[in-house]
């Protein structure tokens, strides 16, 4: 199943069908039980704010462009924290829902305050 | 059982025309004339990583350089918790009786040797090649993270985290070699440029040159000796997004374990060595080994407790935030202060009683910790 890591608007999670274990970054076995195979799923993009750090200071020309971004890590509803960027004045907190955004040439994550 | 025989130490700051081969071998020649020891007595050579000049046998291509034919030698990568993970391994190898003089050694021409925007990048690559680096983090950013979460949970405000960088800057004033000798205040911290919010420039330690070594060994070569009372580390991740919860993380288990190991208390300890690239590291970690309440760490930098003539003395070269940051050699800085503060040798930056010593490093975001008990003996 593709993500936005590879250019897609998803975000894609496993679940381990031995242990129940969620992870984020993609393996091809659990890393709680280290069972073979963990089944793909999509996430919905619902989460809570669990940290943010805004960049006012960036390291190529192209992520320059973007200053200042907001650097957020959330814990989606589904169970696992991952990172993305988000509106600049997102709090520790808040409930959130991802869209996409291009950023330096990438398609990445874009958490909103939920409506 | 194992002594820290020598140490050495340049400056931080700029080492024009200086080589990362050549700042470790300056290092290298101090600790080793320190220990009183001759080049072919070193039997052991542990080195760290140059970001600059990588190398997939750095310890070989140093010995080499060096004119030094060891029976046993490496490189150590642990990110920011090298110096201490070397310490500790050649602790074990001296121990063990591997080697008999194990050479200790990190040195980097970080700031002359590339631009400072080389610098973030590489540094910035301790991310998650897929999940986090393309979000263009920096590592002001991971350490941002966590220091928004850190003052959400615990109450810890930026002018808290301001007082890290003003005490190590003054600790920095009266050491010589210090990157920093200008003063600066709480009002200059929170008035400095953002990087990373919550963080500032001058919550951020600077990018150097310079270099430091060791010298471990079996017995001890001096009247004083400096012991390795005992070492432990832990690992619980390395992306921020795997980190575990703020008060589950490695710096506890790691103190844990080495006080045990070394059967001492943290009331035993006298003088404390801790990491500090950013504000918020010195913070939590000082609050992780105990050696302030949670969110009480500022409250006791601004009450003078981690003077030189304070109850706990801290960092009194100037840490990473101001006596600089050269990579490896880095943090190594914090353990040559440390040997001069327990064998009487600090000048003017001396402390009264440094019998009993605490070290502490942080590599990656909060990735790897070592924790270490120095103490001396007659």
């Amino acid at each position: 199943m593709s993500d936005w890591t590879s250019g897609a608007e998803a975000i894609v999670y496993q679940s381990c069908a031995s242990c129940g274990a969620v992870q984020y970054c993609r393996r091809s076995f659990c890393s709680v039980c280290g069972a073979p195979d963990p089944q793909e799923k999509r996430a919905s993009g619902a989460g809570t704010v669990y940290a943010t750090s805004l960049v006012c200071r960036a390291a190529t020309p192209e992520t320059r462009a973007h200053v200042p971004y907001n650097i957020v890590l959330i814990d989606t509803a589904e169970g696992f924290r991952m990172m993305g960027h988000g509106e600049n004045d997102l709090a520790i907190g808040d409930k959130v829902n991802a869209r996409f955004a291009q950023f330096a040439g990438r398609l990445v994550p874009y958490f909103e305050k939920a409506k | 059982m194992s002594f820290i025989t020598g140490v050495g130490l340049t400056s931080f700051g700029k080492h024009e025309g200086s080589s990362s081969l050549d700042l470790m071998s300056k290092a290298a020649e101090l600790a080793i004339a320190d220990a009183g020891l001759k080049r072919s007595e070193i039997d052991g050579i542990l080195c760290g990583y140059s970001t600059v000049s990588p190398h997939i046998m750095l310890a070989t291509v140093f010995a080499e350089h060096f004119g030094i034919r060891p029976s046993y030698a490496h490189a150590v990568q642990v990110g920011g918790a090298t110096g201490l993970a070397m310490t500790m391994l050649a602790h074990h190898l001296v121990d063990a009786g591997v080697a008999k003089h194990v050479l200790v050694v990190g040195g980097e021409n970080r700031l002359t040797g590339q631009s400072r925007d080389a610098s973030i990048q590489a540094l910035a690559q301790v991310g998650h090649p897929d999940y986090e680096v393309p979000l263009g983090p920096t590592i002001p950013a991971y350490y941002g993270l966590v220091a928004s979460r850190y003052m959400h949970e615990y109450g810890v405000t930026e002018e808290d985290l301001a007082e890290f960088a003003v005490l190590m800057r003054k600790h920095a004033l009266i050491h010589p070699g210090a990157q920093f000798h200008d003063p600066i205040t709480v009002a200059d911290v929170m008035a400095s440029k953002p990087v990373a919010k919550p963080l500032k420039l001058l919550d951020c330690c600077p990018v150097s040159d310079g270099g430091a070594a060791f010298v471990i060994s079996r017995e001890r070569t001096g009247d004083v000796g400096v012991r390795i009372r005992g070492c432990a580390q832990a690992h619980t991740h390395q992306h921020v997004t795997a980190a575990p919860a703020l008060n589950e993380l490695g710096a506890e288990i790691a103190i844990a374990k080495a006080k045990a190991i070394s059967r001492v208390a943290i009331s035993d300890v006298r003088y404390a060595a801790v990491y500090d690239s950013f504000t918020i590291t010195l913070a939590m970690l000082l609050e992780d080994l105990g050696l302030a309440k949670r969110g009480e760490a500022a409250a006791r930098v601004r009450a003078g407790h981690f003077n030189h003539d304070g109850a706990m003395p801290l960092n009194t070269h100037g840490g990473l935030l101001s006596y600089g940051h050269c990579g490896v050699g880095g943090a190594m800085a914090h353990l040559v202060e440390t040997h001069l503060q327990m064998t009487g040798r600090a000048g003017n930056r001396q402390v009264r009683d440094a019998s009993l010593a605490l070290l502490h490093g942080d590599g990656g975001v909060l990735s790897s910790h070592v924790s270490m008990f120095l103490e001396r003996v007659r």
